[in-house]
């Protein structure tokens, strides 16, 4: 019966959908739980350190998907989205940055220490309300969705597509990345936003608020995921698909399909946006680099390895090469960005279709030498 | 000027170890001069600044000879004094030891403990007149680059001396653009201390000078121009300077503006260097290159690690490195392309991010094998220094010579695309691909020798780049998005896109930046493009009609 | 047959791409419910017309008028769409990763906009409306195939029923038969009959065989203008014609 409700057609209609739902769930539940109540002797305990690496992972992954649902199925390649992930993240550091008041290093109960040792007397206007949870919130939302829906209309409105609609966006973020290196921009320059104390009162360094925030994010996870899965499976995801595939046919039946594009690419700024408006508790800083190109170009290959255009796996390679990264960078820094460059080339080479394709590909390879299976599941694991 | 001492310490060191094996200094009172010569220099290791004022000013009176030299050293920091015998010495100093020799005789003297000399200390007043008295000396130089330095040097601080240096040489002098210092000098120090009248004429002579310090010294006179009412003398001296000095102004904001364009200019060609193959490889293969700014990179490395291997032919090192590096590159170009880019043709995403995979290996395998730090690429003699237009205006000799060399390598490309028969199959392929290899053009081959090619170019631009700024493993991502955006605007298939493309960039880009800062003025030049590619987004130059729309 | 009534009139409508005249003060009334074949050699303009009637181009100068009162020019390609105008590529361009119902879905007359999409169910008249089109095409038992694995001639005959569900008032058609075989041609010529009885279709053809079966009207364009108009017999005879196409 669930699979027919429209929650068990989001989440539960196919392989992939299952195990990612069930993976959040048993992550949202198990992990607190081994944190918090196991006892930190047993083998079973989850250290806080790790808490909040695989929360940050979950962030990253539904940055994943926002990048899918631009690259996967609107063909779109932005190498932009670490812009639209870093203003969110900007709008909950600042929320963080008022909470801190007068516990900051120079006391001052208004202005953020960095603003202070600018000497800048008062709070810039576009500080006001920080301090107001619901407000930042709104920011988390507005700030990336207002720049995707300008930028997106520019280039949409004048059919900028392929490669330079990629170098744009590119340098949509680059440009971005020197405005917040600037002192006199007002987000704290180089250093960025950081030294948070508490979020909604709650102690941002407290086991209780880091799991908190945790199960925040794959609950957060699992409904960006319902979002892009019913977006794809409504008639909109279908002409998202048409417009990939052959842009000028959709234009000729009448679609406007600068208004699809459009919405597609603000629907993902805003999922980006919230993955890093959870990112920045959590890790306890937001600062200019993460709206370096290379940080965009990262999260392409995320899906890229993970299989563009299923969604779930732009989750999986989200948590196959952090992972990775987070090994690699502990072990031998020096070869982490050879393997990364590596897996780039591999990838695009080898595995267009990314570990998701790949599972199929073994999978249909497999069902074939063993037995006659004449039981063809839905043509969405065999593309 | 410094080498042209230290070759004068040369011949002298030759010329008296021939006189003289001894340590001691043997003072031969032939002439009285020279007693007073070797006293002064011996009454360096004085402690007072005041006495070593005095002994300064002997030196350079003193008409020795040596007295140039010394005088330099001594600005240099090389004098110094043994602590034992006061001996005054001229040193060169490693970790612990030092090579000294005999500042009056200029006999070596060996090497000898670092702590058992002391150096001759001196400050700003005696370096401001060490300088003064270096360039009276050098007055009289046969080197007219010396000369013209010297009375510029008086120049900036003239005074009774200076003046009566100017007026005894007027007359000798034979430069034209020396001359024209000497009477500026002339005229400044009449209109310092002159009366109303003579300021009035001396203004005439300054308001067709550029040099700062006479507009600083006539915008003062016009501030001292006090009194209510004013005396008619002075109603129009005051007239009179203040349209000498807007006459100046203009001048200078003109110069500015020239100054503004040459570094427009040469930013752009730089630009156009680093842009002008990733716009070929974009036209014919539709691709982009993310690992073009490595190739950039690597002919960086090139010029370092040829200067590293031939230390002694670094004047040639730019010229060596060019062709090295465009084959180096070129091949490394071809092989990305045939190894990697080849199997994704039709996917040109796909080829963005497989070729940003082999910049991130290729700038770490740099950091791994040389080194995460910057290199430091030296400039050859040739290609440092600035040519002085006038005192407002000096183009740099190592912007000069890469815009040249980008126009030469512009020429060169347009050559090659127009007059050769690959240049044919390129535009060929780059106009309609299918059709090109319908008519039997090896397009697959055409795809590699114009990945090489464009790899090359960057080389060389690498090589350019080499001589503006150190060398580091993220040198190609300092200039990619900038290379990105001349071909965004400018447009592919067509070398004059990129060409204004580059230029408009590089001119836009040093006009904002007095303005706005240097950060700011390329947001805004960033943002531009966004909106330039509303009106035209296929770029300025772009291909028109049926075959450019898929 | 002959209703006299304009719904699509070209007049004096020129375009040039880099001094290169495509169109040269080229004028054309189409009637409603007609079925009309533009021919004429390559470089004609038939291409470059259909692109502007469809605003994919922007001519120079003249007008488009649509249904007697609705000027074309500077309407973007969905607008004009919208209003009525559907148009088969020269090479067929379906969604190859949809299956061929989704396709057809997509086509369906109805609400463009972004968020009656993203709500859209499909419901009984318009369930029907695709089945009748599948059969029309004959393409019912490939439904649920992907539209990239049919042969050449079924995406052609896709892209036609996408038009039928698409269910405008004109129907640009460029080069349906190109690559097909006889039956599959004259099942294509049957198809269009069909259509014309209540849509308006303009065909751009080469294959003359073609034009003869289904032509009650032909115009022959020749270097962006029209060379002649009329019944194809008097086309076959007409001596201009035959100097262009013979190279006489």
């Amino acid at each position: 019966m669930l699979q027919h409700s429209l929650i068990g057609r989001l989440l539960l209609n196919d392989t992939g959908s299952r195990v990612l739902t069930f993976c959040c769930i048993a992550l949202a539940v198990i992990v607190p739980v081994c944190n918090l109540i196991i006892p930190s002797d047993s083998e079973f305990h989850v250290s806080t350190y790790s808490v909040t690496l695989i929360g940050k992972y979950l962030c990253y992954a539904l940055l994943a998907l926002s990048v899918d649902l631009v690259w996967g199925y609107l063909g779109i390649l932005s190498l932009g989205h670490g812009a639209f992930f870093a203003l969110g993240g900007y709008a909950m550091g600042m929320y963080l940055m008022r909470q801190i008041g007068d516990r900051g290093v120079y006391s001052n109960p208004e202005l953020p220490d960095f603003m202070v040792f600018l000497n800048w007397s008062e709070l810039p206007w576009y500080w006001q309300g920080f301090d107001q949870f619901p407000l930042m919130l709104l920011m988390v939302f507005l700030a990336p969705g207002i720049l995707a829906f300008v930028f997106g209309w520019l280039a949409f409105r004048s059919r900028v597509t392929g490669v330079y609609l990629s170098i744009i966006t590119q340098a949509m973020t680059y440009a971005l990345m020197l405005a917040f290196f600037q002192n006199n921009f007002g987000f704290g320059g180089n250093n960025g936003l950081t030294d948070f104390k508490e979020i909604l009162g709650f102690n941002l360094q407290a086991d209780n608020t880091r799991n908190a925030l945790f199960i925040a994010s794959a609950a957060a996870l699992l409904l960006g995921y319902a979002i892009c899965r019913f977006i794809a499976q409504s008639r909109l995801g279908s002409l998202t698909m048409a417009i990939r595939d052959a842009e000028s046919r959709v234009r000729f039946m009448g679609y406007r399909d600068e208004h699809i594009k459009l919405f597609i690419f603000v629907i993902s700024a805003l999922l980006a946006g919230l993955a890093g408006a959870l990112y920045v508790p959590q890790v306890g800083i937001i600062n200019p680099s993460e709206f370096a190109p290379i940080r965009s170009i990262e999260m392409v290959i995320w899906v890229a390895i993970g299989g563009r255009g299923t969604l779930y796996g732009a989750v999986l390679g989200a948590f196959v090469v952090n992972y990775a990264k987070t090994i690699f960078t502990a072990w031998a820094p020096e070869v982490w960005l050879f393997i990364l460059g590596g897996i780039f080339v591999f990838v695009t080479v080898f595995m267009p279709k990314g570990l998701v394709g790949l599972y199929a590909q073994l999978r249909t390879r497999f069902s074939r030498n063993s037995s006659s299976d004449k039981l063809k599941r839905g043509s969405t694991d065999e593309k | 000027m410094r080498n042209f001492a230290l070759l004068l310490i040369l011949c002298g060191s030759l010329f008296s170890a021939g006189l003289s094996w001894s340590n001691d200094i043997e003072i031969k009172p032939d002439t009285i001069s020279e007693t007073i010569f070797h006293d002064a220099i011996n009454g360096l290791s004085s402690k007072s600044f005041t006495k070593k004022k005095e002994y300064i000013q002997a030196i350079a009176t003193s008409k020795d000879s040596q007295a140039l030299v010394i005088l330099q050293q001594l600005l240099d920091g090389n004098i110094y004094f043994l602590k034992k015998t006061k001996t005054i010495v001229i040193a060169k100093l490693d970790n612990k030891n030092a090579v000294i020799r005999n500042a009056i005789s200029g006999t070596d003297l060996g090497v000898i403990a670092k702590k058992r000399i002391k150096k001759v200390g001196i400050n700003n007043k005696l370096r401001r007149q060490l300088k003064v008295e270096i360039a009276k000396l050098s007055l009289d130089s046969p080197n007219k680059a010396v000369r013209q330095q010297a009375a510029e040097e008086i120049l900036k601080d003239i005074n009774k001396s200076g003046l009566q240096l100017f007026t005894g040489r007027l007359t000798i002098e034979k430069d034209d653009s020396i001359v024209e210092i000497m009477q500026t000098g002339i005229a400044l120090y009449s209109f310092k201390n002159g009366s109303v009248d003579e300021q009035l004429s001396a203004v005439k002579t300054l308001s067709n000078s550029l040099y700062p310090e006479v507009k600083n010294t006539l915008s003062n006179g016009l501030r001292s121009i006090t009194g209510n009412p004013l005396s008619t003398e002075k109603q129009e001296l005051k007239h009179t300077l203040e349209a000498s000095i807007e006459k100046i102004d203009f001048k200078l904001g003109w110069y500015k503006q020239l100054e503004n364009i040459f570094f427009g200019v040469s930013l752009g060609s730089v630009l156009l260097l680093a842009a002008v193959g990733l716009a070929i490889t974009f036209g014919v293969m539709g691709v982009i290159n993310m690992a073009h700014g490595e190739m950039l990179m690597l002919g960086a490395y090139t010029t370092y690690i040829i200067q590293q291997i031939m230390p002694n032919a670094i004047a040639y090192s730019p010229l060596i490195a060019i062709p090295i590096a465009f084959v180096f590159t070129a091949l490394v170009g071809v092989i990305i392309e045939r190894s990697i880019i080849r199997h994704l043709y039709g996917r040109p995403l796909e080829t963005l991010l497989a070729t940003f995979g082999i910049s991130l290996i290729l700038q770490q395998a740099v950091r791994t094998i040389i080194s995460p730090q910057n290199r430091a690429v030296a400039t050859p003699e040739w290609m440092s220094g600035s040519l002085q237009i006038n005192p407002a205006l000096a183009l740099t000799y190592n912007r000069l010579y890469i815009i040249l060399f980008s126009i030469a390598v512009l020429i060169g490309l347009m050559l090659l695309l127009q007059k050769t028969r690959f240049g044919l199959q390129v535009r060929a392929v780059t106009q309609n691909r299918t059709m090109a290899k319908a008519m039997g053009i090896r397009t697959d081959w055409i795809d590699a020798y114009t990945f090489g090619l464009g790899s090359g170019i960057a080389g060389m631009a690498g090589v350019a780049l080499s001589q503006l700024t150190n060398v580091g493993p993220n040198l190609g991502q300092a200039y990619i998005i900038d290379s990105f955006m001349v071909v965004v605007f400018g447009g592919v298939g067509n070398l004059w896109g990129t060409f204004f493309g580059a230029m408009t960039l590089g001119i836009a880009n040093k006009y904002l930046e007095p303005m706005t800062g240097a950060v700011i003025a390329k947001v805004v030049i960033l943002v531009f493009i966004i909106l330039f590619i509303q009106k035209r987004p296929r770029g300025m130059f772009a291909l028109k009609g049926r075959s450019a729309e898929n | 047959m002959k209703s006299k009534e304009t719904i699509l009139y070209l007049n004096d409508v020129s375009v040039s791409f880099d001094g290169f005249q495509a169109i040269n003060n080229l004028s054309l009334y189409v009637e409603r419910n007609e079925l009309r074949c533009v021919i004429g050699p390559n470089g004609a303009g038939k291409t470059t017309m259909m692109d502007i009637i469809t605003g994919k181009t922007k001519p120079d100068t003249g007008e488009i008028i649509f249904a007697e009162n609705i000027n074309l020019i500077g309407k973007s390609e969905a607008e004009i769409a919208n209003l009525g105008i559907g148009r088969k590529f020269q090479k067929p361009t379906v969604f190859e990763q949809h299956t061929v119902h989704e396709n057809l879905c997509l086509a369906l007359e109805g609400d463009r906009s972004v968020f009656a999409n993203l709500f859209h169910r499909l419901k009984q008249p318009q369930i029907e409306k695709i089945e009748q089109s599948l059969e029309i095409i004959g393409l019912t038992n490939e439904q649920y195939r992907l539209a990239g694995e049919l042969s050449h001639g079924q995406k052609q005959w896709l892209e036609i029923g996408m038009l039928i569900t698409q269910n405008p008032q004109v129907l640009l058609v460029d080069e349906p038969v190109a690559g097909m075989t006889y039956q599959e041609t004259e099942k294509t010529a049957e198809l269009l009959q069909n259509l014309a009885r209540t849509q308006s279709v303009i065909v751009v053809e080469h294959d003359m065989e073609f034009v003869r079966l289904i032509a009650n009207k032909v115009t022959v364009l020749h270097q962006g203008q029209v060379l002649a108009e009329g019944p194809m017999d008097s086309i076959t005879n007409n001596e201009k014609v035959i100097e262009v196409y013979l190279g006489g």
